[in-house]
Order: C-alpha cells, then structure tokens, then sequence
C-alpha cells in the first residue's frame, strides 16, 4: 500500500471513529434507542436523573396515574397514566422498590394522545411513579400499591 | 400465527389502541428450580406503533413488564388509518402487525 493512501486511510477512520464516540456520549434524554444505562440502575433517584439529567419533579394533579391500591398478583399490575398537559413528550413510569426502578418508558410524538397504560411487575409494596415530561418540565404523580404477592420471583 | 393482537377504535378524533403480545419477559432473575441456574433475560425491548406509516408512540420497555403485555395508547387519528405495531425483544426477535382502525 502507497504510504499516502494508508496515512489518509488512517486519518478517515480515525474521523468516523471520533464521530461515533461523540454520538455515545450524548445524553441519552430523548432516547431513540433502548436505554440499558437507565433500565440498569437499581437507585430510584439515580434512574430518574439517568433518564433527564435531573431529578426535579413538580408533582401534579394533572397527571392522572391509576393502579390499584392493592395488587393480589404482584405479576400482573395493571397501570394507567393520563393527562391533560399540552405538548407531552415522554411518560416514564418508575417502581421505587422494584430491583430496576425504571419499569417502562412512552415517547409520544405530536399525533400522540397521552394516554397509556400496560401491566407491571412489582416484587414488593411500593410507589408507583408516573413522569410526564411537558414544555421540558417534568411533571409527576405517584401512589403506592400494596403487593400481597410478588411477581419477580419464582 | 402473529403474536400480537391489536383492536383499534376511533371516537371524537381520538384512536384508542388495545394490544396484547405473546411473549414470556424472562426478567433474567428467576431460578430454573431443576438446574438453579439463572433464566436468561428475554423480554421485549421495543415496541413502535405507526399509523399511516407516521410514527405515534415508541414503547421503551424493561423485564418488570408483566408476561404476554399488554398496551394501550391513543393518537389523533381516523377510522380506516393503517395502524402497524411491530416489537423487539432483546434477542433480535421481532414480530409486526398491522390493522385498520374502525
């Protein structure tokens, strides 16, 4: 190999590779891909900061979480988040107790309704938070659900 | 056989999506009570939903979601919109489908 082309072919891939390293490092916020880092963190506060830098919540009657108050399978927790916030861009909703507090996480685009609901696993009693990121603030509300049962063993 | 079943409806606007999938969502912490080894992790991590082939919600999910999930969302949308839901569970498996909202 010429001696130029492999020095400029050196330089190229050394470009590409800063530019990938620059892409990983960006804060994951507004997560395109699945978030390991935050469904990995076992600290409910260190989760939430994980996924918007901060752990800020304005906690609000606007965000309507309905789970149970007491759940006799704590394998089958049915959860409900709405609200009636403009302009939502995600809804997290977070278990304090579970051994990853970030259970699951909805990236809603402009068509979206924000509304959603789905069924958890709880291993234990514990809050549930429900976030709601609008207009950049983070609203929340939370309540807790008694697990009789739990559903992350077996 | 797809493992998603989907029912969407439409009123005042507003498309209500009701899916339920098949899938085990091993959280990777359970016990196989024969060997006492770990059960692998396998869980969906993904779920994308899209109407008309526009993006309306993308599902971030975790092993603490209960087993064949369940989901429900909703978008601005009409009666007969193409309503495309596909998965992705952490081993690269994938399964779509679609259906008309009525």
């Amino acid at each position: 190999m010429k001696r130029r082309t492999f020095l400029k072919n050196t330089l190229m891939t050394a470009a590409v590779v800063t530019t990938f390293a620059g892409l990983m490092i960006k804060p994951k916020r507004v997560f395109a891909a699945w978030p390991k880092e935050s469904f990995d963190i076992t600290d409910l506060s260190d989760s939430i900061k994980s996924v918007y830098g901060h752990d800020d919540l304005s906690e609000t009657s606007e965000v309507k979480l309905k789970a149970p108050d007491i759940a006799e399978n704590g394998a089958i927790v049915p959860i409900n988040i709405k609200t009636n916030l403009k302009n939502v861009e995600s809804i997290m909703l977070f278990v304090e107790n579970n051994p990853q507090p970030l259970s699951s996480g909805y990236n809603l685009t402009s068509k979206s309704v924000p509304s959603i609901g789905t069924r958890i696993k709880m291993g234990k009693t514990s809050n549930v938070i429900a976030a709601v990121k609008s207009n950049g603030k983070i609203y929340s509300a939370s309540k807790e659900v008694k697990v009789t049962i739990g559903g992350c063993g077996g | 056989m797809s493992t998603i079943k989907i029912r969407a409806k439409e009123s005042n606007g507003s498309v209500t999506v009701k899916a339920l999938m098949k899938h085990p969502m091993e959280t990777g912490q359970r016990k196989d009570k024969k060997t006492g080894g770990k059960i692998p992790a396998h869980f969906i991590q993904e779920v994308v939903g899209k109407a008309n082939g526009e993006e309306v919600i993308t599902v971030h999910w975790g092993p603490a979601v209960s087993k064949n999930p369940y989901l429900t969302f909703a978008y601005s949308g009409s009666k007969g919109d193409n309503l495309e839901l596909t998965w992705t569970d952490n081993k690269g498996n994938k399964d779509s489908k679609s259906t008309v909202v009525k």
